[in-house]
């Protein structure tokens, strides 16, 4: 299986050099100029994870990755993640439909079910019922993909009956994202879709079983082989140090506040120092650090894709521009080299 | 003893996991199509049989409630009068003020002897269980000995943080849920909340 190297980010509103916020609008425009770079750099995707909250305004992430297409020729760009659950599968198949004809040919999505939760009240969904949404909801998403016309119904929206949904597309890579529910890997599976781990806390080999369990599954289902990527929070400087230090006050921050409303701990000191060591899910650090983490996991997870999810509320433009460089004029090809 | 695990999510199969590892009989339940069950048991938690949560209940000493909070309520309760339960669940997204989910659970499974534990900790920090320090907290005083002995064998140090009532001690918004606390620092934390 082709290997394959992408970014991820979730659009936290950066800061400028003396700490102060930027602009929702300026945030947004600083990511297209990331996911240009990203394409000069050499690497295979850019992804962008819906959100809805002040601190990560990317609601509208197929709009932005548009305004990168234009832009860009060799980049695939998709979510990372859509949250499907608290969306209309006929919707995101048009954005994404839609989206891969400007990119002429380079869309890609990640279905989640959604461990971010805004968008459940936004949306006037109940939080309770995020299984069955899923469920069903993927169903009908893997339906519109098949193309022609389709009949369908569910609990979930309006019955479609030999309706035409536009525009019409070529498939595009679909991957689902799976946080630690071996469920969701079966349905991927059974589906037929990549499976796209999201790898954000504790030892990244513990996930290994997983890979085996959607292999065995694939077969089962009657699929031939598909890609297994891995998706994990990082950040990349010259040195460890540097990376660690640029890195630690604004996972303290996001993390310990996200913990609020998620249910999980604070960082502390030795917990950070726990997660970026060899043992841990962090991959901040020098380039050869990241590069010898990340091939050691895709490795041992039988991984043919990594998606490194960069940015951290508060971390400035500049600082995440040089990650980019790094990671794809270094990391990338130090791991290509370990891989081969 | 033979434990019985409701829940093949994130967290059923690690403690399915440890358990086995123990030495302990394991079934596992899940939601959903039995043979996907089945798959996902063989490959996560290996040695555990994959039944119905009626059966696993039925033959089961110990109960482990691993699925989340809002399927409890299809859990049949019949089945577990005299059994020993053990409340790993959080209302999630967490609730404005813990409200016990142990005491609703003890509410509802009538006759069982439940036991709050293991709620506290992520399940991707759950192994190895390392020594790592859980509180538990019920009334019942041969059920609290049982589930301080299974966290025991698992790799776990029990400590102990009161009746049912002081399960709320564990859960979310508390300062011990989700962090690596040790033994002594559970105890500060109750004698704290009991002066």
């Amino acid at each position: 299986m082709t290997t394959t190297f992408g970014l991820d980010t979730f659009g936290d509103v950066t800061h400028d050099a003396d700490g102060t916020p930027l602009s929702h609008g300026q945030t947004i425009r600083d990511l297209v100029e990331q996911g240009v770079l990203a394409d000069q750099v050499g690497l295979d995707f850019f992804g962008i994870g819906e959100h809805h909250t002040p601190d990560m305004p990317l609601s509208a992430a197929d709009v932005v990755l548009a305004a990168i297409a234009a832009r860009t020729s060799s980049i695939h760009l998709g979510s990372a993640v859509t949250v499907l659950s608290s969306d209309d599968p006929v919707r995101v198949y048009q954005r994404f439909s839609t989206l891969n004809a400007v990119s002429d040919g380079r869309a890609e999505i990640i279905l989640g079910r959604g461990s971010s939760v805004d968008s459940f009240p936004l949306f006037g969904y109940d939080l309770a019922d995020y299984e069955d949404l899923f469920e069903e909801k993927t169903h009908l998403f893997a339906e519109l993909l098949k193309g022609g016309k389709i009949t369908w119904e569910g609990k979930t929206r309006a019955a479609l009956h030999e309706q035409d949904v536009v525009p019409h597309t070529e498939p595009f890579p679909t991957w689902i994202g799976v946080g630690g529910s071996p469920q969701s890997v079966v349905r991927a599976a059974s589906y037929g879709f990549n499976l796209m781990l999201a790898i954000i806390g504790g030892h990244p080999g513990r996930f290994a079983p997983f890979s085996e369990l959607y292999k065995h599954a694939l077969e089962k289902f009657g699929h031939a082989p598909l890609p297994i990527g891995i998706h994990s929070p990082g950040h990349v400087a010259e040195t460890d140090e540097q990376a660690r230090e640029e890195f630690w006050p604004h996972y303290l921050d996001v993390i310990g506040r996200l913990g609020k409303t998620r249910g999980f701990a604070t960082p502390t000191p030795e917990s950070y120092a726990h997660e970026v060591g060899p043992h841990g899910a962090l991959f901040v650090g020098s380039p050869e650090t990241v590069a010898e983490k990340m091939a050691r996991t895709m490795k041992k997870l039988d991984a043919s894709r990594f998606d490194l999810k960069y940015g951290m509320g508060g971390l400035s433009h500049e600082s995440l521009m040089r990650g980019i460089e790094l990671y794809g004029t270094k990391v990338v090809p130090l791991v290509r080299d370990m891989l081969a | 003893m033979k434990i019985a695990v409701l829940g093949a999510g994130h967290v059923g199969p690690v403690i399915a996991r440890l358990a086995l590892a123990a030495g302990y009989e394991v079934a596992i339940a899940g939601s959903g199509d039995p043979s996907r069950i089945e798959m996902i048991t063989d490959f996560l938690a290996p040695g555990a049989v994959a039944t119905s949560a009626a059966d696993a209940v039925a033959d089961a000493d110990l109960v482990v409630l691993a699925i989340p909070w809002h399927r409890f309520g299809s859990v049949e309760p019949a089945t577990f009068a005299g059994k020993v339960v053990i409340d790993s669940m959080n209302h999630w997204p967490p609730a404005e003020a813990p409200l016990g989910t142990s005491e609703e659970v003890a509410a509802r499974l009538v006759g069982a002897h439940v036991v709050k534990t293991l709620n506290h900790v992520a399940y991707q920090d759950m192994e190895p269980a390392a020594g790592r320090a859980v509180g538990y907290a019920g009334d019942a005083p041969a059920a609290l000995g049982a589930v301080a002995d299974f966290l025991a064998r698992l790799g776990f140090d029990p400590v102990p943080v009161g009746p049912l009532t002081a399960g709320r001690l564990l859960e979310p918004g508390s300062p011990l849920f989700g962090v690596a606390a040790t033994r002594q620092e559970f105890e500060n934390f109750v004698k704290e909340q009991q002066s």
